[in-house]
């Protein structure tokens, strides 16, 4: 029951249309399941394949197009493999007045690597409020969130 | 005897080391040879205080914070299992001025009880009100929510009863109960520790909507930034459902109540209530024009109530206690309390639930204790994204919904941030443009285009390019937002942009502030 869509991992397994037969077996009864199939497959392979697409329309006897809609328009659904390390650092109102920006720019420089860009090995993605905002500037390091981020505790 | 401490499992105090303090108290304990029973709760809302820890005497509870894994061992060695004297010694937790001075209705078992307990729910008044509710019919549910005065708690204030009745009036094969807990706001954080701290609240509330409108399904549309209340909240559905609270029998009625959490998948406009129900259906997260109403033809094309998480959760307390206690609270149409949230760079951040009518200046000063930084307290925005930015002469504001209008803002979900001198307003309205432009459904030309034409504005009066022209265009754009948007999302990012000019103008003179 306890199904955590989104929930980071350093690993998954490789795509396979086989598997993600399987994914989908298990959402046969969903009223709308065109995000949710998306978003279980995310959870299975950390990203939703090209083949995946194809496969829910078939699944649930829609549109490709309407697939590819609903994977274009949420934020979380990506197209390309999970990176190793995922460094999400919030960037909303609340963790700006305690110096986010600063922070953000401070991570992009030690790990050289620039926000919202996607690389193999670290991303740094900019999220908008972990509900942490008392406690700022907020970050979620490899799906754990951090309060009172800064550059050492992001980067050690 | 064991002695309990209780030591929360929030999400926020975890983020601070809340599990590493609870795994050394327990190490401490067997190598000290004492008898301890850690009790995960939830955050009591001070996360100013976190890690806060309780200890159980036969005086109450005793409060030790805020705590970092280092004071663990020294803890022990002031005996504070028995209440010892510490320079993190806080007394009685009950006795504390940040606690004893708010009046906690919808909040009333937040980190007081074990989240996930079902016992301790209703050895603290628990399932009370939907006992009553079993017995009543529809009709006399709804009016007693219509009788409390209770308005919706996600940002709109629309009252909670009219909105019941319109459902229960409905006539359909299917009704449906949405919980609104995308919470998407920043600076709010409200719905996440109720779920985290007090998840059979929601799941009481959510189970006498659905039996006042004769309901029998639910969803919970929880944001997926959250994975901690969504897994205590699968895992309260699951107690709920075993112990026969809901499911094919509600508490042993012949009501059917079926609950189900779904999660959402990082977009701002999805916690639009009408984005909500497309999005539910597996769609793009587009806003549905209105009529039809939601309450007629929601989630697929069914009537459905779709509520806030504070909404829903102070329905128990309402139905426990009456509607009177609750409408006796507040201040002109605002009755009841809110469940504020202090957040940015703030003192003593946390949770402040108080009637309606408290002022923001006893918000901000006597519970928040001003800025974080120490330095001069300069913007308050207010009601998330979409809020307004006030100055630090406007404080003297009342905190309900028709004063925070007629000062030119809005409540929305309960939101306060403070801001220090370093903010730069010109910034900020760039920022809200940007996250327009950013999070619109794309609906409406003025949303989806007129915001990013807004940042651009706003970056050449930063950059002194034409300043006066270009703050008449700027305000051009605001109006053509405010009069061609569909829904609040661009309707209202004027507002913080607009507030920001007004209450700032030194702001937008042109020319980098700093
Ligand atoms: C852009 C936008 C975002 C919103 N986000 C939320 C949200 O995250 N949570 C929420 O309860 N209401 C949100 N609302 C308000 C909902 O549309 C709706 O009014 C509310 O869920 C109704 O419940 P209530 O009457 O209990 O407040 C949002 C509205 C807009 C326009
Ligand atoms: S105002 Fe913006 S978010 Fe709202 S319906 Fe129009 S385009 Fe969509
Ligand atoms: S604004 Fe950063 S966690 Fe809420």
């Amino acid at each position: 029951m306890a199904k955590l869509w989104g929930s980071f991992r350093m690993s998954y397994p490789s795509w396979s249309i086989e598997e993600g037969t399987q994914v989908l077996s298990s959402l046969k009864n969903v009223q709308g399941p065109v995000l949710i199939a998306l978003q279980a497959i995310q959870e299975r392979f950390g990203y939703v394949h090209d083949e995946a697409v194809s496969l829910i329309a078939e699944t649930f006897n829609v549109s490709r197009a309407d697939v590819h809609g609903v994977l274009t328009y949420y934020h979380d659904l990506r197209t390309t493999p999970s990176p190793v390390r995922l460094i999400q650092i919030c960037v909303a109102e609340a963790c700006q007045a305690v110096g986010s920006r600063d922070l953000v720019a401070a991570v992009e420089k030690k790990l050289g690597k620039k926000i919202d860009q996607s690389y193999a090995d670290v991303e740094i993605k900019s999220a908008y409020c972990f509900g942490n905002c008392a406690l700022g500037p907020a970050a979620m390091v490899d799906g754990q969130l951090m309060g009172r981020a800064s550059v050492e505790k992001i980067t050690a | 005897m064991s002695t309990v401490v209780y030591i929360p499992n929030d999400s926020a105090a975890i983020s601070i080391g809340a599990d590493q303090v609870a795994a050394l108290v327990a190490q401490e304990a067997v190598k000290r040879s004492l008898k301890v029973t850690i009790v995960r709760n939830g955050t009591r809302g001070a996360l100013w205080l976190e890690t806060l820890i309780e200890v159980s005497t036969p005086q109450g509870r005793i409060a030790y914070g805020p705590v970092q894994p280092e004071d663990v061992s020294s803890l022990f060695d002031a005996d504070f299992l028995n209440g010892g004297a510490h320079p993190l010694a806080l007394g009685l937790t009950d006795q504390i001025a940040w606690f004893a001075g708010q009046d906690r209705v919808t909040y009333r078992r937040v980190g007081i009880i074990d989240p996930l307990s079902l016992k301790d729910y209703e050895a603290h008044g628990g399932l009370v009100g939907l006992r009553k509710a079993v017995k009543q019919s529809g009709a006399d549910i709804v009016a007693e929510v219509t009788a409390s005065g209770l308005r919706g708690r996600g940002g709109a204030g629309f009252p909670a009863g009219i909105k019941w009745k319109t459902v229960l009036d409905a006539k359909a094969d299917q009704k449906y109960v949405c919980c609104n807990a995308d919470e998407g706001d920043s600076g709010t954080f409200a719905d996440r520790i109720l779920i985290e701290a007090d998840p059979f609240t929601l799941i009481e509330g959510m189970a006498i909507a659905a039996v006042a409108v004769g309901a029998t399904e639910g969803f919970v549309y929880l944001r997926s930034e959250y994975p901690t209340a969504i897994k205590r909240l699968c895992d309260a559905i699951d107690i709920a459902k075993s112990a026969g609270v809901i499911g094919s029998s509600v508490l042993g009625s012949a009501h059917a109540f079926n609950l189900e959490v779904r999660v959402g998948a990082g977009s701002y406009v999805c916690g639009e209530e009408t984005a909500m129900l497309e999005s539910l259906e597996g769609k793009r997260g587009v806003i549905r024009s209105k009529p039809p109403l939601p309450a007629i033809a929601g989630l697929f094309g069914k009537p459905t109530i779709i509520n806030n998480v504070l909404t829903l959760a102070s329905v128990p307390a309402i139905l426990a206690d009456g509607a009177g206690a609750y409408a006796a609270r507040g201040t002109g149409r605002s009755l009841g309390t809110q469940v504020f949230q202090l957040a940015g760079n703030i003192a003593r951040g946390g949770i402040i639930e108080t009637a309606f009518g408290i002022t923001l200046e006893t918000l901000v000063k006597t519970f928040g204790g001003g800025t974080l930084s120490g330095k001069p307290l300069r913007a308050i925005q207010i009601g998330g994204p979409l809020g307004a930015y006030f100055n630090s002469s406007q404080l003297n504001v009342s905190m309900d919904y028709e004063s925070l209008a007629a000062a030119g803002g809005m409540l929305g979900h309960g939101g306060v941030v403070l801001f220090d001198d370093n903010v730069d307003l010109a910034q900020q309205a760039k920022f809200a443009m940007e996250f327009c432009a950013l999070e619109s459904c794309g609906k409406c030309t003025p949303c989806r285009l007129g915001s990013t034409r807004g940042a651009e504005t706003i970056e050449k009066i930063i950059s002194g390019v034409d300043v006066p022209a270009n703050k008449l265009l700027l305000l051009d754009l605001c109006e053509v937002m405010t009069d061609g948007s569909l829904c609040a999302m661009g309707g209202l990012t004027p507002l913080p942009v607009k507030s920001a000019m007004n209450n700032f103008p030194e702001d937008f003179t042109g020319g980098a502030k700093k």
